[in-house]
């Protein structure tokens, strides 16, 4: 199973990369996810290992997984420790002034489960699709919207200055 | 005048007399009984196969998933890590699908890697075909198995209402009925673990079960020779009329929706003498209010 879907976000991609950098924040954008916990002693960066999971239907699905790839504020990929087998990665790529291309991948299964794993990763990644364009805009609306805050709140600072 | 009658038949050379035939079948049971006590595998906890279950995850999603459309809430509620105690209510008759969904759930959730091990029915164990249970952690009901896999640090799933509630007829599907057994209470109380309620309804909606049939159970001597104290009667897919449930039966798809519900610490909660009948009820109470929310959620049988 391999489910990708982008977005354009306004705004640079160092303002996108702190949102998608800080694993305090996935309860927050990132859909169907009902736990994105630090049991690692770095919170982020190469290494950074959370417990993660998906609700997928009739089960949370997920397990340990552990970033492989960090590059700010581009390239972000974990691959799962224990759990389902899993691999996921956020590309951040700038799409001119103040505009940012993200893409969220996710690709998955179970080892040696045959056609009924075949067949559960067909009807499960229609609902993991959604989650993904879910979180993705959700991330947007949040991020843009931070953006408009700390621009009101700039203007404010130059008024009363 | 009964003496003289079964000399007569004898003499004639009739069928064996009434007391005969009842010796030749509690002979025949017996013998049957010897069998099956025979075939009931001894516990070994390192039986339960992490990889096949991992493997074995898709289909049972698939099945959770698509045909009984199953919601499992609390899982957050049971201990990240340790032993525990988790005492559910049992539905569906010999094919149990709560059981399944919750299994499912739970170690999907916690992961394969979490030792979790089911106690159930000898019966269960010793049927032909059943022996991939095994490697799902299912080990026979005994104190003795139960302790082993407390002490190993492993989650355990227990049904104090065995065979008794899960084939109570299905005018009593949204009743938590453990029949007055407490052993599980005094095993938490021993081991000095945490018990996790899990109510489930939706179980006892996959077949029409009619009755127990504890009286002819008890005619049969089922009890001394089974450890059954039921032989019920229900109508089920694909046999009908399906008096025993010995061979399974094709569950209906009802929505089955479980709930694991905030861990209760015997000694913190009960001092530390507690007395267990006070235990019993409280935990029967908390499961009841559970199970009546969870089915005025369901607007129809079977669909949910």
């Amino acid at each position: 199973m391999r489910a990708v879907r982008r977005c354009e976000i306004h705004a640079p991609p160092a303002l996108v990369w702190e949102w998608i950098g800080d694993p305090a924040r996935y309860l927050h954008f990132m859909s169907g996810i009902t736990r994105w916990e630090v049991v690692s002693e770095r919170p982020t960066g190469l290494g950074a290992r959370y417990r993660t999971l998906m609700r997928v239907r009739s089960a949370e699905v997920g397990g340990l997984v552990e970033v492989v790839e960090w590059r700010r504020p581009t390239d972000l990929a974990w691959t799962s420790v224990t759990g389902v087998d899993q691999r996921g990665r956020w590309r951040v790529r700038e799409r001119g002034r103040a505009r940012t291309e993200v893409e969220l991948r996710i690709s998955g299964g179970v080892a040696g489960s045959g056609v009924l794993g075949w067949l559960a990763e067909r009807i499960a990644q229609p609902t993991i699709e959604d989650h993904l364009e879910r979180s993705l805009q959700q991330l947007k609306r949040q991020v843009e919207h931070e953006q408009l805050r700390s621009r009101a709140a700039a203007r404010r600072r130059a008024r009363a200055a | 005048m009964e003496a003289a009658a079964v000399q007569s038949s004898s003499a004639n050379g009739r069928p064996p007399d009434a007391p005969h035939r009842a010796g030749l079948v509690q002979r025949l049971v017996s013998g049957v009984a010897r069998q099956v006590t025979r075939r009931i595998p001894a516990a070994d906890l390192d039986e339960r196969d992490p990889d096949y279950i991992r493997e074995s995850l898709p289909g049972t999603w698939l099945l959770a998933s698509l045909y009984f459309r199953g919601e499992v809430r609390g899982l957050g509620n049971i201990p990240e890590n340790g032993p525990v105690l988790l005492v559910g209510n049992h539905s569906g008759g010999n094919v149990t699908p709560d059981t399944g969904v919750f299994t499912l759930a739970f170690t999907a959730y916690f992961g394969v890697e979490r030792p979790f091990y089911q106690l159930a029915h000898n019966l269960v164990l010793s049927l032909p075909g059943l022996g991939f249970l095994r490697k799902y952690g299912t080990v026979a009901a005994s104190p003795s198995n139960a302790q082993k896999a407390l002490e190993a640090g492993a989650a355990l799933l227990v049904y104090p209402g065995g065979d008794f509630e899960v084939h109570r007829p299905v005018w009593e599907r949204h009743k938590v009925d453990f029949d007055g057994r407490k052993g599980f209470i005094r095993l938490a109380l021993q081991q000095d673990v945490p018990i996790v309620p899990v109510v489930s309804v939706g179980g006892q909606e996959t077949a029409l079960f009619l009755s127990r049939g504890e009286t002819i159970a008890k005619l049969l001597a089922l009890d001394k020779l089974f450890r059954l104290k039921v032989l019920p009667i229900s109508v089920a897919p694909p046999w009908g009329l399906n008096v025993g449930d010995f061979l399974g039966h094709l569950p209906l798809p009802a929505k089955i929706t479980v709930e694991a519900l905030p861990a209760i610490h015997l000694r913190e909660e009960f001092g530390p003498d507690p007395d267990t009948g006070e235990i019993y009820d409280h935990i029967t109470r908390v499961m009841q209010e559970t199970l009546d929310a969870l089915a005025a959620e369901r607007r129809f049988p079977v669909i949910g």
